[in-house]
């Protein structure tokens, strides 16, 4: 009994011996090679494929953003922030496009609240897009599950123009043009789905203008 | 191309490259865990921890190997989580609490890697990538060599030794886990994943807002938190986030990551029994089971089936992103936790009750369609010697298996082996119901709610780790318990796993008959698969019966 405890502290001190230098190689090499890779090579996307406008970042193009108009009173915390008519506009989000927390709204499918908020946002767009409520697309009027899905589906992105167009004093046909455009197919013709980056068109769209 | 010939395409796809795989790394797997030769890091480490590489060890031995470097990963990993703050990239982050570093030490010890922390706001880079990511690749390692021994013990005579637990772990990380990692690291980068220490980055938005960018180590843990069906996110929002998963064909990529060890791992234990047949007959149940559950899901999402929230929105993209849509989420959904992955892309706490309700059975059926990287075949293999032993009793001779008689021992360590994990869910849920405090940390209320809870009782026990997140599992019970749950449901049943591997590797194996039922024939992959559904049905029905089904009838 007397030599048990350190037999088992020694067994102890070899398995932390052997996870430490697993550490040094799976923890620290590993990643930093990849690093080095990676930004020596594909440093656009390892960076996190940024948009720029004049040489500064604007924008992730993985990552959606709000396009909201300035709010009426910048100190009040709870004002329901309004979509700005002269961009294109991203789904609604459980997080806000807020980078720091991203997510689900996590809500049912039953759910009453989920509900709600479907058949008014889709009130909403009908309105501001002056289209027929029942048409708005499903992505328009549900949260994505990381709250920061900058894409949108092609339905979606076409029932804006006239918005968009009317607003910018732009022709629908340019408008609709540059939608066209940036309609991305399915990954290798039958991966995912077809969809619209809303950052990178209104990127696009701001350059126009 | 219309959504439904591009969805049937894109498993197809999945399934070419899994049935491409099967061999090659079947094989390649099977000839890491059986060469004499140790490679010159492997004898470095091996002098590193004072460890003799040629001795094999009993099953007892093999496991306290694995117990004392386990307890110590839990040990270290809670104390780098502590500590954090003081670190090298940590970003500005607070230590993580007691009860939150507990629950994560033991949720990525254990191969769950549940996660009742944000990644982005909660850890900082060094901790991401040398403490949560290194378990990533040590704790499927762990797994593996589990379904090592017990291979061994079919194979064997007359021994009391099932293998060196420090030569498995070793050689399965280095020559298995990090090459396929590091090819699939830099693929994924290349398809739009990050790689960077940038840490938060400030832009002012198109629009004129401000947001901050968070980067990091992200490509590299995302190619083994798939491989080593960890699924521990590097942000929230997991597999979701653009930044780990930015388009169709990196989704594609991690699907077929979660599912290629275990998929081919019934190749290394046909070639290691020498019967290829055998692995055959296990890899047509796994793929049964996964394909019929991935119909499941996906008709039950398309079709909006009892979800008035669907129904209302003209499609269940609530919780889903836009380059994914319904058909890429649902295959996700089902292989992450088919598997103990538990990476997700989608809410799955937002589909439909019988999308939900799927997901959740199954983790109920033991992650064994392929199920975890090693976890998953051992499971099987577990169930497999149930179902020769209840064939045995139908004709009334002792049965067996690959050569080895299923004697009361044998079935002993099975039955323990198949009871612990459905005792420690199942209670571990009831007392969260049974508690008012605990029972108000979900998000949803009536069935759903109940859902929530069992689905976290359901992932914790079978070391799956994903959730349906709206549960506030962030509470010093939710964190306690749930850290509890995810080590019995992942320690005890490799006890009962290795004790059955050294019992049977003593047994002289007996020669085939005509009496012997055939393990390979298709007869066998319907009585398993039988077999399996009958137990996990009878256990978890009525648990089943109060959450999906009821919201699903209503």
């Amino acid at each position: 009994m007397r030599t048990h405890l350190p037999h088992v502290l020694q067994h102890h001190m070899a398995a932390l011996r052997i996870l430490l230098a697993l550490t040094v190689i799976t923890g620290i090499a590993y990643p930093l090679l990849v690093t080095g890779i990676a930004q020596a090579g594909l440093s656009h996307q390892a960076n996190g494929s940024l948009l720029t406008t004049d040489g500064t970042p604007v924008a992730s193009s993985l990552i959606g953003q709000n396009f909201f108009l300035p709010k009426r009173n910048p100190r009040d915390g709870k004002e329901t922030p309004r979509p700005d008519p002269k961009w294109f506009q991203p789904r609604p989000s459980a997080g806000g496009y807020d980078p720091s927390v991203s997510g689900a709204s996590n809500l049912g499918p039953n759910n009453a609240d989920l509900v709600k908020a479907v058949k008014d946002r889709r009130a909403a767009v009908a309105a501001a897009d002056g289209v027929r409520p029942a048409s708005v697309p499903a992505d328009a009027v549900t949260a994505s599950g990381s709250g920061l899905d900058p894409a949108i589906s092609p339905a979606y992105a076409y029932e804006q123009v006239n918005r968009v167009a009317t607003t910018r004093r732009l022709a629908p046909s340019t408008v609709r043009r540059l939608v066209a455009r940036h309609v991305r197919g399915r990954v290798l013709g039958f991966l995912g789905q077809e969809r619209v980056n809303v950052v990178d068109l209104n990127h696009d769209l701001a350059r126009l203008t | 191309m219309n959504d439904t010939l591009a969805g049937w395409l894109q498993v197809l796809a999945l399934v070419v490259a899994l049935g491409l795989s099967f061999r090659p790394l079947g094989g390649y797997m099977a000839r890491v865990l059986t060469a004499d030769h140790h490679g010159w890091a492997e004898r470095l480490i091996y002098r590193a921890g004072g460890v003799n590489g040629d001795a094999d060890q009993k099953w007892s031995a093999y496991l306290r190997s694995l117990l004392a470097f386990s307890a110590v990963s839990v040990l270290f990993l809670y104390a780098f989580l502590r500590l954090q703050n003081h670190l090298l990239l940590s970003l500005g982050t607070k230590p993580v609490s007691t009860d939150q570093s507990f629950n994560t030490a033991a949720s990525f010890v254990t191969n769950t890697n549940w996660q009742s922390y944000s990644g982005e706001s909660a850890m900082g880079h060094l901790v991401q990538m040398a403490g949560l990511a290194v378990q990533n690749f040590v704790s499927a390692a762990v797994g593996i060599s589990v379904v090592a021994a017990l291979i061994r013990g079919f194979n064997r005579k007359k021994t009391d030794r099932v293998g060196n637990f420090w030569v498995d772990l070793t050689r399965i990380v280095l020559r298995v886990l990090l090459p396929l990692a590091f090819v699939f690291a830099i693929v994924l980068v290349a398809a739009g994943t990050v790689q960077n220490f940038h840490g938060i980055h400030d832009i002012t938005t198109l629009a004129g807002g401000r947001q901050s960018l968070t980067g990091g180590p992200v490509a590299s843990q995302e190619a083994i938190k798939e491989l080593g069906t960890n699924g521990g996110g590097f942000y929230n929002a997991n597999s979701a986030h653009p930044f780990e998963n930015p388009n169709a064909f990196t989704n594609l990529i991690e699907i077929y990551l979660m599912l290629v060890i275990a998929f081919s791992l019934p190749r290394t234990f046909g070639t290691m029994v020498g019967d290829k047949r055998q692995g055959y007959a296990i890899v047509a149940v796994m793929a049964l089971i996964w394909g019929a559950s991935a119909a499941v899901v996906t008709a039950n999402e398309l079709h909006n089936v009892s979800s008035t929230a669907g129904h209302a929105a003209g499609g269940m993209m609530e919780g889903k992103e836009t380059r994914f849509g319904i058909w890429a989420s649902a295959l996700f959904a089902v292989s992450t936790t088919l598997t103990s992955c538990g990476a997700v892309n989608s809410s799955h706490d937002s589909y439909t009750p019988g999308g939900g309700g799927m997901t959740i059975f199954n983790m109920m059926l033991g992650e064994i369609a392929p199920g975890g990287a090693g976890s998953g075949l051992y499971g099987i293999l577990v169930l497999a010697i149930v179902a020769v032993f209840v064939a045995g009793l139908m004709v009334g001779r002792t049965p067996e298996y690959l050569g080895k008689k299923l004697r009361g021992r044998e079935m002993k360590f099975a039955s323990l082996y198949i009871l612990t994990t459905p005792v420690v869910a199942l209670v571990g849920a009831g007392l969260a119901m049974a508690l008012p405090g605990e029972r108000a940390a979900m998000l949803n209320s009536g069935p759903h709610g109940f859902s929530e809870v069992l689905y976290a009782f359901a992932s914790a026990a079978n070391n799956n780790g994903s959730a349906f997140a709206g549960l506030s599992a962030n509470t010093v019970w939710y964190n306690t318990t749930l850290g509890v749950v995810m080590l019995v449901g992942r320690f005890l049943p490799m006890v009962f796993v290795l004790a059955l591997a050294g019992s049977l590797a003593q047994q002289q194996p007996v020669p085939v008959t005509a009496g012997t039922l055939p393990t390979h024939r298709p007869q066998f992959v319907g009585l398993l698969t039988a077999v399996i559904l009958i137990v996990v049905g009878l256990t978890y029905f009525p648990a089943l019966a109060l959450g999906p089904l009821a919201e699903g009838l209503r």
